[in-house]
């Protein structure tokens, strides 16, 4: 066979592809389904640990793949692959046709072939050979790890970068025809401070995406200190005592808890489900008119910014709640299709392994007027959580939330650090409580694994008063 | 291709870029699963995935590696290519080799391997799992989080040095949760999740029934007063705790200074002497077994304590050369070989007489609080300070009733709550992630709402 004829039949990355992904999406609709989705995807992965003064790991990845998903009514089947051939691909749709049993095709829908390419990718193919070098990143992080040896206390020190670069072509059977590239880089550093029987740790993770000199810009002694300093602080700390109490969040990754207890809930899987307690509450208020909530995919460099989702549509800035008013859910195509909430651009995956799902993007809360100061100032006896840790929702709402770094307030002032903290709640019922916003609203980077994967992410807030919550402790 | 081929292809790929020293490690997988939605299907998914980790060694013996998902001729070449560039930044402080066990001879079982029932079967029994849970009791509205699940897969080792092995198998999972309202009252969520070589092996009735008295038995709830409370773990939650700090037995951990352990700490005293808890990957109620890790060691079981002691620490290739002991089949292949536990045994040695074993969470009368599952732990546990504090499903026994816990967490250091096993009940219950005994601590500390 010549090399030109195995290349009609199979998807090539930086070819047009047109003729085979319509021929496939006509397979599809000719089976009988409703609606054909194909992502496929090319990545370029690599990893670098460092750890005390040494690069302990080095792992780069590659790989290719597709996923196929076949809508007949409000039902979906999705096939994955690794192979990009047109009889792999076709094999998919099969495959999927069938496990959706569609028999009955004389209710065809109409594909009148694919509309123009939206190309979202010729300005960033040079992306990879703006990254830093693996020689370049190795230097960069051991100054970094060693910038954290500030005393003897600090008896471990690493440092890690990752960059995941991926080359998308999303083709669909409403026409939709786009290629993209996506380049995110996030660099992190941990410490784990001894003395004696005193352990503490500290860390700090970095992130953006579509800006290839970023790990290049990164403040890496500013960041060193910061760990450091949470660590030493933490060292010491006694336990906190359990109990209902106000408590101040700090900005940027304090957003994480309106990501987790409330963002979710917004999102229509969570509808669908019936796992929502917002599920009827459009235009009804479920927070305190000092809360407005956005989830938006277009600050530019954020981790979670995109320049189309993984169903091949724009991402738009959604204002969920505004002042205290729910006024948006977070929505993809399923979503649309089965709980009628307009598309956001907040279809997202993983990967090609996983079907998309509303997911959400860049999620913070926006400023308010109070300086940080007006916040402590107003507690008498409660909490300042300064970095928080990972959390998690349960099935009916209940949340939790481990503080890193943590600080009692006695009398409107910070005193001592505190350790050992857990935020525990019901979205329902904190969202009410956020009486107070401050005006250093800040965003940081995250992971956030549901439904469709994990998916890059912001969280963000500024400093928020929360009147009550339960702190778990000792 | 298959992996004899896979193989054949590396090895030829490898000679021809000069590059002498080698080892890979492959998975190769078709999974199929679906999800329903009161009746009607949701998604039906299949996927086929293929996965190749290849390490080469430099002519300085330093090591690379790649990960790919393509596992044609030019992808494996520009794997090994991608690899042998960066062992240029391998690491020459801790060298790895190939396992000196890599060749020695595994323990074969049958692998009980079924055949696929097929999508439409795995949507029947879904389908019908479904409406019988919804029909269980009037207070169930939805099974929102539900699956049926089958996956054949093949798992590959081999290297330069002529080491090749391979197993293939089956397993398949069903997981129901299910959400009961009742009026003015919170929703209450609770589940079970069943797993088997196969789905005629899956015990659906079992799944159903576990999953309605869970959710049933949490509609009667109150908040629990913030305090410290006699505990009894259940064999599920006990074996979380422990799996959530298995760096006290990991060498990879000690080495990282991340582990509460360290290099002299066998024979250390840990916990009651009535406690002993094995790591048995061959357990022949593991389902998940595999007959040897990513460097191709052979699967063993170790013990980890043995009368309250520390026995053994686990160990790749690497760590067990540091620690000049043999490799313990607990590796994970990665530029940095990774080690974890397979499956916890966790059982009473014959050394008990310091139990109080009154305690016993079917009879006693006393008051305690009964730990039924553990929650949220990649937040709530701090593995390298030894702390948790954990949200928790459980109940509140009291004057001879158990009342459900609305919301609540639980909050200690691992090697307090060790120390303070009061007592190991007799029966041990086999679980997803292996077999333990209900577990009584005395007094850990509890969080509510009052």
């Amino acid at each position: 066979m010549l090399s030109s004829q195995i290349k009609s039949n199979e998807i090539v990355f930086g070819s047009c592809n047109k003729d085979l992904l319509e021929e496939i999406i006509f397979y599809g609709i000719g089976l009988g389904a409703d609606f054909v989705e194909i992502f496929i995807e090319n990545t370029d992965n690599s990893s670098v640990l460092a750890e005390e003064d040494f690069i302990t790991s080095v792992s780069p990845s590659f790989g290719k793949g597709a996923g196929i998903r076949i809508f007949k009514e409000k039902k979906d089947g999705f096939v994955s692959t690794n192979d990009l051939t047109k009889h792999g691909l076709m094999r998919s749709v099969t495959q999927a046709i069938e496990m959706l049993d569609i028999v009955d095709n004389k209710k065809r829908e109409v594909f009148n072939g694919l509309n123009k390419h939206r190309d979202y990718s010729s300005y960033k193919k040079k992306w990879i050979n703006e990254v830093p070098s693996i020689h370049e990143i190795s230097e960069k992080l051991l100054v970094s790890t060693k910038s954290l040896k500030k005393n003897n206390k600090i008896i471990t020190r690493k440092g890690s970068y990752s960059r995941n670069l991926q080359e998308v072509i999303i083709a669909s059977s409403d026409g939709t025809y786009v290629s993209d590239i996506r380049l995110h880089q996030t660099v992190g550093l941990n410490v784990i401070a001894s003395d004696a029987q005193y352990r503490s740790s500290g860390s700090r993770r970095f992130g953006s995406s579509g800006m290839p000199n970023e790990f290049r810009l990164w403040d890496h002694e500013k960041a060193a200190n910061e760990v450091f300093e949470s660590s030493m602080n933490m060292l010491y700390a006694d336990y906190v005592e359990a109990g209902q109490m106000p408590v101040v969040l700090a900005n940027k990754f304090g957003g994480v808890i309106f990501h987790e207890a409330c963002g979710h809930l917004l999102e229509t899987t969570q509808i669908e489900r019936g796992t929502t307690p917002f599920e009827n509450k459009l235009n009804e208020k479920i927070a305190h008119e000092s809360v407005t909530a956005i989830d938006e995919g277009i600050s530019e460099g954020s981790f979670g910014s995109l320049s189309v989702d993984d169903e091949g549509m724009e991402p738009e800035k959604s204002v969920l709640i505004k002042d205290g008013i729910l006024k948006k859910f977070i929505s993809d195509r399923a979503g649309e299709l089965r709980t009628g909430h307009k598309r956001t651009g907040s279809g997202r995956r993983q990967n090609y392994s996983f079907a998309a799902a509303s997911r959400m993007r860049n999620t913070y809360i926006a400023k308010g007027e109070h300086s940080k100061e007006d916040l402590i100032n107003s507690i008498s006896d409660g909490l300042y959580c300064k970095s928080m840790g990972g959390g998690s929702v349960g099935a009916t709402g209940q949340f939790n939330f481990a503080v890193e770094e943590g600080y009692l307030i006695k009398n409107g002032k910070l005193t001592n650090p505190v350790k050992g903290a857990t935020l525990i709640g019901e979205a329902k019922e904190v969202m009410p409580k956020i009486s107070m916003c401050g005006n250093d609203l800040e965003l940081a980077p995250g992971f956030c694994g549901s439904i469709s994967g994990s998916v890059n992410v912001t969280v963000g807030q500024p400093h928020i008063k929360v009147d009550s919550i339960t702190v778990g402790g000792r | 291709m298959n992996s004899k081929e896979i193989t054949t292809q590396i090895s030829e790929a490898a000679a021809s870029l000069n590059l002498k020293k080698w080892d890979y490690g492959a998975s190769f997988s078709n999974d199929y699963s679906v999800q329903v939605d009161k009746g009607e299907a949701k998604q039906l998914k299949a996927s086929q995935k293929q996965i190749l980790t290849i390490r080469v060694w430099n002519e300085s013996n330093l090591v690379g590696i790649t990960t790919t998902s393509d596992i044609s001729e030019s992808g494996i070449k520009k794997a090994l290519n991608q690899a042998n560039i960066a062992s240029d930044f391998g690491n020459k402080n801790e060298r790895t080799e190939f396992s000196p066990l890599a060749k020695d001879p595994i323990e074969v079982k049958d692998s009980k391997k079924r055949n696929p029932v097929g999508i439409k079967k795995l949507l029947t029994l879904l389908r019908e799992a479904e409406v019988k849970l919804l029909e269980s009791h009037a207070s169930i509205k939805s099974v929102p989080y539900n699956g049926l699940s089958e996956s054949f897969y093949e798992r590959v080792y081999a290297n330069s040095d002529g080491a090749f092995r391979s197993y293939t198998k089956s397993q398949a999972a069903l997981y129901l949760y299910s959400r009961a309202e009742e009026k003015n009252k919170k929703p209450r969520s609770s589940g079970s999740v069943k797993i088997g070589y196969g789905v005629e092996d899956i015990d659906i009735e079992s799944c159903i029934k576990d999953a309605s008295s869970k959710t049933i038995s949490h509609l009667n709830y109150s908040s629990i007063k913030t305090d410290k409370y006699s505990i009894c773990f259940s064999p599920e939650s006990f074996l979380t705790i422990i799996n959530a700090f298995s760096s006290m037995f990991n060498a990879r951990s000690i080495l990282d200074g991340v582990s509460l352990s360290n290099k002299n700490s066998i024979g250390e005293k840990l916990s009651t002497e009535a406690l002993n808890i094995y790591d048995d990957g061959l357990h022949e109620k593991n389902i998940s077994s595999s007959p040897f890790d990513g460097e191709g060691t052979p699967t063993k079981r170790l013990c980890l304590i043995n009368k309250g002691r520390l026995e053994n620490f686990i160990h790749s290739e690497s760590t067990a050369r540091i620690f000049k002991t043999t490799p313990t089949g607990h590796a994970g292949l990665g530029s940095k070989v990774s080690v974890s536990p397979d499956w916890i045994v966790v059982e009473k040695s014959e050394v008990n007489s310091d139990l109080k074993s009154s305690l016993d969470h079917s009879t006693y009368e006393g008051e305690f609080v009964y730990i039924e599952e553990l929650n949220a732990i990649h937040a709530g546990v701090r593995a390298s300070q030894g702390s948790f504090s954990l949200p928790f499903d459980g109940w509140l026994y009291k004057n001879g009733k158990k009342i459900s816990i609305e919301s609540a967490t639980v909050a200690g250091d691992i090697k307090y709550l060790l120390k303070n096993i009061v007592n190991i009940e007799s029966n041990q219950e086999l679980t997803t992630s292996g077999i333990s005994p209900h577990i009584w601590v005395d007094k850990l500390s509890i969080t509510g709402d009052a």
